[in-house]
């Protein structure tokens, strides 16, 4: 019996063999097919991403065999009947015929839609996980680099497919797009013109974001997904600190077959997801809009979230503009388009683009890490991160304000006003707030690993103390606790003469100098009792006696 | 002592006089009344009875606001050349009288004294002291009579600006907004356009002729009883909700899924 267990079936050794033999699977299945992936939720949340694309990837394809992407005007024939006998394009008249004539057309462009909006949040929630664990340190900047470049191009794409259906909603996008390109000094008007073949919106603008939508930008995430993944397999993917896990192996279940199966349900969670939200979520709905035209705009126009943060800063920018020489036959600079458009979204990317550098720099930290930070353990990291989500969050927020104002009956204008403020004051605050909370929890894993677990046994000592039994925390929680690493620091002190260190010596040198001396170091140790210093073993912390507070941590 | 003398100082007399002076005084005072109400019924349901009504009800419910002539106040406009036709969009969607002064009044239930008929009446008052619109009739602001197609591209292109694509309302400046156009009836959708109640522009019957004041009165009707094909219609305002959606129902979701797919560890055995 058990060598009928052993022994391989030959429908499958007859053909394994042959493929085996002509390009040696066998060799590259062994050695990847046992592959350890370490364990942690947050790790699957950039699958989200992926599985997202691979549906957009098979809805966009059905939607293509139905979508005419022509500006020609059509009077429209088709079964919604508010909109019978409207002059629309071709583009707007087919989408509709999707929603409306194509069987099962609309929950495939519901689902479409959907699994867009999902594939940028999960982008997004990936990204900061990667971001506050500190796993985007070497050997893995340039996949943090690939990750920054696929989210711009993921932003482009939403943006082009947002316009494809030449709805009335699209085109109040489409024009703020215009407004932006020609907004820039000098070429604004030659790259408008060349983008749109002429004057806006010309005939030529949808069939152009058609071929860029479905053709160019999904090559390219392909291509970069791709590098991502593979880069991912061969640098072997961050943990967690935990037991038994160093910088040197990684502890975890094997690709085949457990992090396989986990991989395969987590598709058909995503999967059900976008299809349970398109089913009894309406999405996107066209024909409402009613079709473009130039001369219209609708109340409540809003881009998909990922363009929000966007739309906020247009909304919030004070109307400046320079007109040259005091004319505007001269030019003009408009900085209240600009200055929005370009100034958050810079911020945003080439901030997260730079900092696996600049806190290399500030740190002075060449070495490998493949253990993740917990973000608690890197304060100002993490306070950093908090008040970019701030930012982002105060701009995307204001981006509705229209909405807000409309449903919770709020001034506009006072939305507006206490925006201007907000975008600056709550991110500072979020830096204090965040800082303090980090040490906060900081301190309290050092009174478990120096004090222990309450066990909620209260003794009573001979001379009449009241004391509570601490326990030693579990290994596994310990081992994760002390996976903390301080923060490395430039070595920043002055010599005997008072001379600092090469390379801190200019006004450069010196910020760079302070930077590390705040940003490294370790902030609240692990082992010292935290700060307290009193070598209690097991039993300590008297109650009521009023000098050891460290019950209240 | 005569015996009327006796009366006199009898001392329930001052009782009896008091009681036959109020007694006469009420008989003369709604002999007066009697006097100064037409007796007429052919004239109690005409016109000129109307406008007389409203000028009491006005007197009574707006004046305090609008003036005892209608000529306006520090808190209220002038209402001389108006017309019925705002008087009946203002009364009948509750937003007059006005509960207090803000931005903007609000559509509420109609107050307990208000009727069809006192709105005629107060109407008619208004009507009478400078022109303006009149109410429409029936057959004027009939859905079934219109051209949705056409109503609706002037939808577009007059009133969604504030009013959002499907009528869901929307936010103007210092605290006024376009309302929400589900409860408006045809009659007020088209009061609303000729009169320019609150913030909103005049859409006179030369700028939109009455027949497509009709189409876009069925333009809206049509879309609003509409059911939303795709599923639930997130309040139909577009992208914000949508992306909330995404992020509280979708991202939560998945993230859970994670949560629950990893929790599962492999029993060691």
């Amino acid at each position: 019996m058990s060598s009928d267990l052993t022994s391989v079936p030959k429908g499958i050794a007859g053909p394994s063999n042959f493929l085996d033999e002509r390009i040696g699977g066998a060799n590259f299945l062994k050695r990847n097919l046992r592959k350890i992936f370490p364990d942690h939720w947050s790790f699957l949340l950039g699958e989200i991403a992926l599985y997202a694309f691979i549906l957009l990837l098979l809805t966009g394809t059905f939607l293509t065999f139905w979508f005419k992407p022509s500006m020609g005007e059509i009077a429209y024939n088709g079964s919604y009947a508010p909109l019978k006998g409207v002059m629309m394009s071709e583009a707007y008249a087919s989408s509709l015929e999707i929603s409306f004539d194509v069987r099962g057309g609309l929950l495939v462009r519901q689902m479409h839609h959907w699994a867009a909006l999902l594939f940028v949040a999960g982008m997004m929630v990936h990204m900061l996980r990667v971001f506050f664990t500190g796993a985007y340190r070497k050997p893995r900047e340039l996949n943090w680099l690939i990750g920054v470049l696929l989210l711009t191009l993921a932003l482009v794409e939403g943006l082009t497919g947002y316009s494809l259906p030449d709805d009335l909603l699209s085109g109040a996008g489409l024009r703020i797009t215009e407004g932006v390109a020609i907004s820039l000094p000098l070429v604004g008007t030659y790259i408008t013109f060349f983008l749109f073949g002429g004057e806006y919106p010309g005939e030529d603008i949808i069939s152009r974001f058609y071929s860029l939508h479905i053709l160019l930008i999904p090559g390219l995430i392909l291509a970069l997904v791709s590098a991502h993944l593979v880069l991912m397999w061969v640098q072997k993917h961050t943990q967690m600190p935990g037991k038994g896990r160093t910088n040197k192996n990684v502890v975890g279940a094997p690709f085949y077959p457990a992090f396989m199966a986990k991989a395969g349900a987590y598709t058909l969670f995503t999967f059900a997801v976008v299809a349970g939200l398109a089913t009894f979520t309406q999405i996107n709905p066209i024909w409402l809009f009613g079709p473009y035209t130039p001369a219209d705009i609708s109340a409540g126009s809003q881009p998909d979230w990922y363009m929000g943060f966007l739309e906020g800063s247009l909304r919030l920018m004070p109307s400046w503009e320079i007109n040259l020489f005091g004319t505007s036959h001269a030019g003009t600079l408009p900085l209240s388009v600009i200055i929005p458009a370009l100034v958050p979204l810079g911020l945003v990317m080439t901030g997260l683009a730079l900092y696996p550098f600049l806190e290399r720099w500030i740190t002075g930290d060449h070495r490998e890490h493949h253990v993740a930070d917990r973000p608690r353990n890197n304060p100002h990291r993490t306070s950093i991160g908090m008040s970019a989500i701030v930012f982002y969050g105060v701009l995307w927020l204001l981006g509705a304000n229209d909405e807000l104002s409309a449903n919770f009956q709020i001034s506009l204008n006072w939305t507006t006003y206490a925006g201007r403020v907000l975008v600056f004051v709550l991110p500072a605050l979020a830096y204090i707030i965040t800082y303090r909370v980090c040490l906060g929890l900081q301190r309290s894993d050092s009174a478990v690993v120096s004090h222990g677990v309450e066990s909620g046994v209260i003794k009573r000592l001979p001379h009449g103390e009241f004391i509570e039994i601490h326990t030693p925390p579990a290994d596994d929680i310990e081992a994760h606790v002390r996976g903390k690493e301080a923060v490395p620091m430039l070595p920043v002190e002055a010599d005997g003469a008072g001379i600092p260190p090469k390379g801190m010596r200019g006004p450069l040198g010196k910020l760079r100098a302070r930077m590390s001396r705040a940003y490294g170091g370790e902030k609240i140790a692990l082992d010292e009792g935290h700060g307290h210093g009193h070598g209690h073993e097991d039993e300590h912390a008297a109650i009521g006696s009023g000098e050891d507070r460290s019950l209240t941590h | 002592m005569t015996r009327i003398t006796a009366w006199r100082r009898h001392p329930l007399a001052r009782y009896a006089v008091l009681i036959l002076a109020l007694a006469l005084v009420g008989m003369v005072y709604t002999a007066f009344v009697q006097a100064s109400r037409p007796a007429d019924a052919a004239l109690a349901s005409g016109k000129l009875d109307d406008v007389a009504a409203g000028k009491s009800l006005f007197e009574v419910h707006c004046a305090s606001c609008h003036g005892m002539n209608a000529q306006g106040t520090s808190t209220g406009p002038t209402l001389i050349g108006v017309g019925a036709a705002a008087v009946d969009f203002q009364m009948s969607t509750g937003r007059m009288p006005a509960s207090n002064p803000g931005a903007q009044a609000p559509r509420k239930p109609m107050a307990g004294w208000v009727t069809p008929d006192k709105i005629r009446q107060i109407g008619a008052f208004v009507q009478s002291l400078g022109g303006g619109p009149q109410v429409p009739g029936k057959e004027q602001v009939d859905p079934a009579l219109g051209d949705a197609g056409k109503g609706g591209e002037l939808f577009r292109a007059n009133c969604i600006q504030c009013h959002n694509w499907a009528g869901a309302g929307g936010a103007l400046t210092q605290g006024k907004y376009a309302p929400n156009l589900n409860q408006a009836t045809p009659t007020q959708i088209y009061e609303a356009m000729a009169t320019g109640p609150q913030a909103m522009p005049v859409f006179n019957d030369t700028t939109i002729t009455p027949e497509e004041k009709r189409s876009m009165i069925a333009y809206i009707t049509q879309v609003r009883e509409q059911k939303d094909p795709g599923g639930f219609g997130l309040g139909r305002i577009g992208p914000v909700t949508e992306g909330l959606v995404g992020w509280i129902v979708g991202i939560t979701a998945l993230v859970l899924a994670s949560i629950w797919i990893t929790a599962k560890k492999r029993q060691k055995s």
